[in-house]
């Protein structure tokens, strides 16, 4: 994914503009996965999740006529399907009762990776080290794929911030490129890699204090 | 684990950790984190963690599946060439 509109797209944008079904048909199977795992960064779900994305499709068939390239077609889908889960996700939200008790800072920026009372203060021996540093993992592989560790990470995400679970959304999840995660959400290359930082912290966090309390630890 | 004061500690290095994945911290202060990586358990651990984290949550695209909403998308690509 570039910045700019590329030639493709300038062929796929026509082709779009001409109701060309299997263009069209090619850009929906390729984007419906992310779209539709963007959208559950927004919206608590699946059904919901998927009435955005087929939002999306007719704001992009509707506004493709107007669209002038500044982005590139990906981008501004993507901007399109967010306008639509974070609105629709703002509203559903004003349902719940907890919403106000979130955090002060959305982004989440100023939370270290790990908390601080797992290193040793100044007065220790070894100031700035591991006071109880993290304990391996037995068999990973296979508990990582299991049912409780889904459920751990799901539970994570679920109460990161909002950018950061869009970031960890497509980095981590979609297996998207730092380039084509940026683009998408339009962030600066530093703003990417810091959501992607807290937010892979906060998970593994998750997964440890569930992996040390199942070892009786 | 080192007591020089001018070296990067553990709570330093876990910060760093996403930059040194993605290839993104500075020569020096790449090889200063490797330099502790090399020295430290814990911080190997940690580094090793976020690995699997990664590994982890990649899996859960596995599991999804996304039906294509393909029909749907071109039913509202027909309607809406059918009224421009």
């Amino acid at each position: 994914m570039t910045d700019t509109a590329t030639r493709d797209d300038a062929e796929l944008i026509a082709a779009v503009r001409r109701g060309d079904e299997a263009a069209f048909a090619g850009l929906v199977d390729e984007l419906t996965a992310p779209l539709t795992r963007l959208a559950l960064a927004h919206v608590p779900s699946r059904a919901v999740a998927d009435e955005v994305v087929q939002d999306t499709w007719v704001g992009v068939i509707r506004g493709i006529d107007r669209f002038e390239g500044r982005s590139s077609l990906r981008t501004w889908i993507f901007q399109i399907l967010l306008n639509n889960a974070r609105s629709r996700g703002q509203r559903e939200k004003r349902t719940l009762p907890f919403s106000s008790l979130r955090r002060h800072d959305p982004e989440g920026r100023d939370e270290p990776a790990v908390d601080a009372d797992r290193f040793q203060g100044r007065r220790g021996e070894y100031p700035g080290h591991w006071a109880r540093p993290p304990v391996e993992w037995d068999s990973p592989v296979e508990r990582l794929a299991g049912d409780a560790a889904r459920e751990v990470m799901l539970t994570a995400i679920a109460s990161l911030p909002e950018r950061q679970r869009e970031v960890l959304t497509l980095r981590d999840i979609q297996g998207y490129s730092a380039e084509e995660a940026r683009n998408a959400l339009e962030l600066s290359e530093t703003n990417q890699r810091v959501l992607l930082h807290r937010a892979r912290s906060k998970v593994r966090t998750a997964l440890e204090r569930h992996f040390d309390s199942e070892a009786g630890r | 684990m080192s007591t020089a004061t001018d070296e990067m500690t553990c709570r330093e290095f876990v910060e760093l950790v996403t930059d040194l994945i993605e290839g993104q911290l500075a020569e020096g202060k790449r090889v200063e984190a490797l330099a502790h990586l090399a020295e430290c358990d814990g911080c190997a651990t940690y580094l090793e963690q976020i690995h699997q984290t990664i590994a982890g949550l990649r899996r859960l695209a596995d599991v999804d599946d996304f039906p294509r909403n393909r029909e749907q998308a071109l039913a509202a690509l027909r309607e809406l060439k059918r009224t421009k």
